[in-house]
């Protein structure tokens, strides 16, 4: 297993630092992982919303573990705060009381096992292809900090950051007039 | 024990992206309401930041780039939400319905 990319290498004992540092990866990981399988599986459309809010606040959790604790706020803020909320709501004002459990009937039979089967070639495949990859690092050369972020938003990436904040105009001024369109 | 070394390691990040877009696609095919398709949509677009974020952790150069990448991607998810979501909301006035066997006006 000489390709793992692993910084810094080790095994910690369980009951250091580092080893609770670890337990509490897992947990996170084990959130995440949850969170997914009730969003994916839940009968109710409210509980794959709180599934799909579980799963995104252990994704902040492992954002922090990726070194961003910026980007792990924001994902509180803009995912669970602000996309599962709107899911929430749209699916308290479109959705009828008897269609509220995700919609079940006359499926085809086929549909679940040959799905399943389709992601599970699809994670093999894409785990498979991290595993065996031989990941080749590069020499660091700037830092983590939020700085450096700021910085790198306004001047590199700072065409794209102007062009973001036009598509967000324009999905607001779309959503409301999409939303208003057949009311009367 | 290298269990608990396993948030320094890449393809732990790497396998939770996969398995976070493997349940994506199985959302995308079974629900069969618009909502749950798009819940499974944002599990797609998370499994693409994990990935940008984990590359950037380990591997980039410049570690600003993946935050920014990601920054961005949160943005388009947001966009994509909100229009989704008012999509859905005027489907309901004309078809009284959200399940996407009953949008066959253009018989697809």
């Amino acid at each position: 297993m000489q390709t793992l990319v692993c910084q810094p290498a080790g095994a910690p004992a369980l009951f250091s630092a580092e080893g609770m540092v670890g337990v509490v990866f897992l947990l996170t990981v084990a959130l995440v992982v949850a969170g997914a399988m009730i969003a994916v599986s839940a009968r109710r459309l409210v509980r794959a919303v709180s599934g799909l809010a579980v799963c995104f606040t252990g994704l902040a959790g492992v954002y922090y573990f990726l070194l961003s604790p910026f980007l792990a706020m924001m994902q509180m803020l803009i995912y669970v705060g602000a996309v599962s909320i709107l899911i929430a709501f749209g699916i308290m004002m479109a959705t009828p009381e008897e269609q509220q459990t995700a919609g079940m009937r006359h499926r085809a039979t086929l549909a679940g096992p040959l799905a399943f089967s389709v992601a599970a070639l699809i994670f093999a495949a894409l785990t498979v292809l991290g595993l065996k990859t031989e990941w080749q690092v590069f020499p660091r050369q700037g830092t983590f900090d939020i700085k450096a972020v700021g910085m790198s938003l306004l001047t590199t990436h700072g065409f794209v950051f102007e062009l973001i904040s036009v598509v967000l105009l324009l999905a607001i001024i779309g959503a409301l007039v999409l939303a208003q369109r057949g009311r009367n | 024990m290298q269990l608990l070394n396993l948030y320094n390691c890449l393809p732990t990040y790497l396998v939770l992206g996969a398995l976070l877009f493997a349940f994506g696609v199985y959302g995308m095919v079974v629900r069969r309401t618009v909502i749950g398709m798009l819940i499974s949509s944002e599990f797609i677009l998370a499994a693409a930041s994990t990935n940008f974020m984990a590359f950037n952790r380990f591997l980039a150069p410049d570690p600003a780039v993946g935050q920014v990448f990601t920054l961005f991607i949160m943005a388009i998810a947001a966009a994509e939400a909100a229009i989704a979501v008012s999509i859905m909301i005027a489907v309901y006035r004309n078809y009284k319905s959200i399940e996407t066997d009953d949008m066959v006006d253009l018989q697809g």
